[in-house]
């Protein structure tokens, strides 16, 4: 195998969420360190609460108030925490049903090693010392030795009224990864670090990828042949740009153009510098300028050769 | 294709979410809810007579939800039920429910939900589109910079005039003026505004480029038996396909993307239909900046290569032309990514079932909906009418 470029990539990002009704009680409730479950139309109790019965599919919105104490109804050992995990000791990941709940809640319980747990093990909530209304107010769960049988406490209807009710939330996502970016745009990219644009050719149609990506995604077959094309290329389309895009450090009014290189069988994206920004035409005659911080051209700037006919790229939009 | 083998598909119940900016007072269960229970009452059904459910929604990371067959089961009445996602980025809507009709023309089940969703002010689209990949350029313009330059290569190829795009947008605002459900409803815009607002992306003004909006769509697709249940007259799918093509290779067309054409054409030919502009009465076609009404109406065979502008210039796309072009006031007024396809194919059924109001082209007896997406990498288009098809 070649020696591939290789890069962490984290993709992260804060959704909102509108709670709802449900929801809402919900989570106010552990705010105030009531835990909510909603009554189904047969009779059973779900914690947490949902929206609509599993059963009828008829809305529901009789919430009624269980214990914060209960009883694991099974365990996983969880030895190694990962980042954002509620514990960042070795804890269990437990299901516990609430006494007054049908169903069971899952969350962490605090405890030393795999050999406190145990199905049947009496447990209550933990609660955070700062609470915001969140699952996250429930900061783990813990050994709760009441000697009590389960479910001795009944739930208790309550009307999910609280002061100040929380009514979203922000929901972080985040997936790691490790990015390759394979063999032959690791090839095109460390062409691009000798200012090189290399890409490859087809050989069933012959026309030429940059970048490449491996494979003809017209013939399906792999590709192979590398082919130096540009450094010039033509200006076939492009828009100017008006409006500031965030992370961008780029003054506007400028030109985001598609320039076909010579050689190449279709055409990339950059920016147009060099030449007033409404001077930039179809057809404009172009050539990368390399920065010393970046491994993409900076921008394209004017050659000064007359314009391409319309006809020889206008295949290449 | 023939299609005397499979059972006839008809569309018995539409629903829809009055469209905003913002739902902040439902959960996405909630919102979802309210467009099935609409279209369950107007089929006079109830959650039991439902076999099996097909959702879509945006891509994944549009929103964050990754698992929503999961989470809206209970929502959707599916538990026990069989119950379907389909993803093809922007054209979903539209190849969900064609999902929902083949299962029904496959006589695998016999009444089945189809509905899509979005909500947009939960959601970051521009984030999901330019994720920050090692090694990658990043993008340099904005998602309107990715449609721009292909409306000045058509406008290059064409010769269309610089106002054809506000004449569009024009037009779908004031169809939205009729539309109950429209998220735009700009009741005192004029031509000089849209012409004069400001240039975002050029050639692309602001007043030609889609809202952000919350909704969701959801319909009901039964059988015969089914349709001879229905109180409401039901809209019949004579014809449905999608096509895809990879978002960039050699020789793609962006102005007319051939996957466009073929899916067209294959939707035509099971409908019978040989003359797409005298034969259709009504399109509701996926039009997210103005220019592309122009290019759907080459890319569908309603015009020439070339000539589609003259349509939209001539008036013949207004509400009262011969060929209406979203007479719901289209993507341009109401736009829940994830739920936009099936708005078109909704809003195509409506006009043939006589039931869209005040948008209700006199008369509609065959309509076409349109989606695409995932830039110009998926289509999916179905064409409905009013009569049960033959066969």
């Amino acid at each position: 195998m070649p020696d591939l470029l290789k890069a962490p990539m984290a993709l992260e990002f804060p959704f909102t969420r509108s709670l709802g009704p449900v929801q809402s009680a919900f989570l106010t409730g552990l705010r105030e360190r009531v835990v909510l479950g909603v009554r189904t139309g047969d009779g059973r109790v779900l914690v947490p609460p949902v929206e609509y019965d599993p059963v009828t599919a008829e809305e529901i919105r009789d919430l009624v108030q269980v214990s914060a104490t209960g009883t694991v109804t099974t365990w996983a050992w969880n030895p190694e925490p990962r980042r954002d995990q509620p514990l960042d000791t070795p804890f269990a990941w437990v299901l516990v049903q609430l006494d007054g709940a049908d169903t069971a809640l899952l969350h962490a319980l605090d405890v030393p090693d795999a050999t406190s747990v145990h199905s049947g093990l009496r447990v209550r909530v933990r609660w955070a010392e700062e609470r915001t209304g969140a699952i996250t107010d429930i900061a783990c769960f813990e050994p709760a030795q009441d000697g009590q049988a389960a479910g001795r406490t009944p739930a208790a209807r309550h009307d999910g009224a609280f002061d100040d009710p929380v009514t979203g939330i922000v929901a972080p996502a985040r997936l790691d990864y490790v990015y390759s970016p394979g063999r032959a745009q690791t090839a095109y990219l460390r062409g691009l670090a000798e200012q090189r644009n290399v890409g490859e050719r087809c050989p069933s149609c012959a026309k030429v990828y940059i970048p490449p990506r491996g494979a003809c995604p017209t013939c399906g077959v792999a590709t192979a042949e590398r082919v130096e094309v540009g450094p010039a290329g033509t200006v076939t389309t492009f828009c100017i740009v008006n409006i500031k895009a965030k992370n961008l450090d780029i003054e506007v009014p400028y030109v985001y153009a598609h320039i076909a290189l010579d050689g190449a069988g279709l055409a990339l994206h950059g920016r147009i510098g060099g030449i007033p920004y409404d001077q930039v035409r179809m057809g404009l005659r172009v050539e990368p300028v390399w920065s010393e911080n970046s491994r993409f051209p900076d921008h394209y700037r004017p050659t000064g050769e007359p314009d391409a006919d319309y006809d020889t790229y206008k295949e290449l939009l | 294709m023939s299609t005397a083998h499979k059972e006839p598909v008809a569309v018995v119940g539409i629903g829809q979410t009055k469209h905003v900016a913002a739902r902040k007072d439902v959960s996405i269960a909630g919102l979802v809810r309210e467009a099935a229970r609409r279209a369950l009452d107007d089929a006079g059904l109830d959650w039991p007579d439902i076999d099996a459910v097909v959702i879509g929604k945006a891509p994944d990371f549009f929103e964050g939800v990754m698992m929503p067959e999961l989470y809206l089961a209970d929502a959707l009445g599916a538990v026990g039920k069989p119950m379907l996602r389909v993803h093809t980025a922007g054209s979903v809507g539209g190849s969900t429910a064609l999902v929902a009709a083949n299962l029904v023309a496959a006589r695998v089940h016999g009444t089945v939900l189809t509905l899509a969703f979005e909500k947009q002010s939960e959601s970051n689209a521009m984030w999901g589109l330019s994720l920050p990949i090692p090694f990658q350029q990043p993008l340099l313009a904005g998602a309107g910079g990715f449609f721009a330059p292909h409306v000045r290569a058509y406008m290059r190829r064409t010769g269309a005039p610089d106002a054809i795009g506000s004449l569009v947008a024009f037009k779908d605002r004031r169809n939205a003026l009729k539309n109950p459900y429209a998220h735009l409803h700009e009741h005192d815009l004029t031509l000089e505004q849209v012409q004069s607002s400001p240039m975002l992306w050029d050639p692309i003004r602001y007043s030609e480029t889609c809202p952000s909006s919350d909704g969701a769509c959801a319909m009901i697709l039964t059988d015969r038996a089914g349709a001879d249940r229905s109180p409401e007259p039901p809209a019949w799918v004579h014809g449905g396909a999608m096509r895809s093509e990879p978002t960039l290779f050699a020789g793609k067309d962006f102005v007319s993307p051939q996957a466009g054409r073929d899916c067209a054409a294959d939707v035509y030919a099971q409908a019978g239909i040989t003359d797409p502009r005298a034969e259709i009465d009504a399109v509701e076609m996926y039009v997210p900046f103005s220019w592309y009404e122009p290019m759907w109406l080459e890319n569908l065979g309603f015009a020439e290569e070339g000539e589609g502008w003259k349509l939209t210039e001539s008036g013949v796309t207004e509400l009262d032309g011969d060929l209406p072009v979203n007479p719901s006031g289209g993507v341009l007024s109401t736009n829940p990514i994830g739920a936009s396809g099936m708005i078109r194919f909704a809003e195509a059924a409506l006009q043939v079932r006589g039931q869209a109001g005040e948008h209700q082209v006199d008369g509609a007896r065959r309509a076409l909906g349109h989606a695409y997406g995932g830039g110009s990498q998926f289509f999916s288009m179905w064409l409905v009418g009013a009569e049960q098809p033959a066969g």
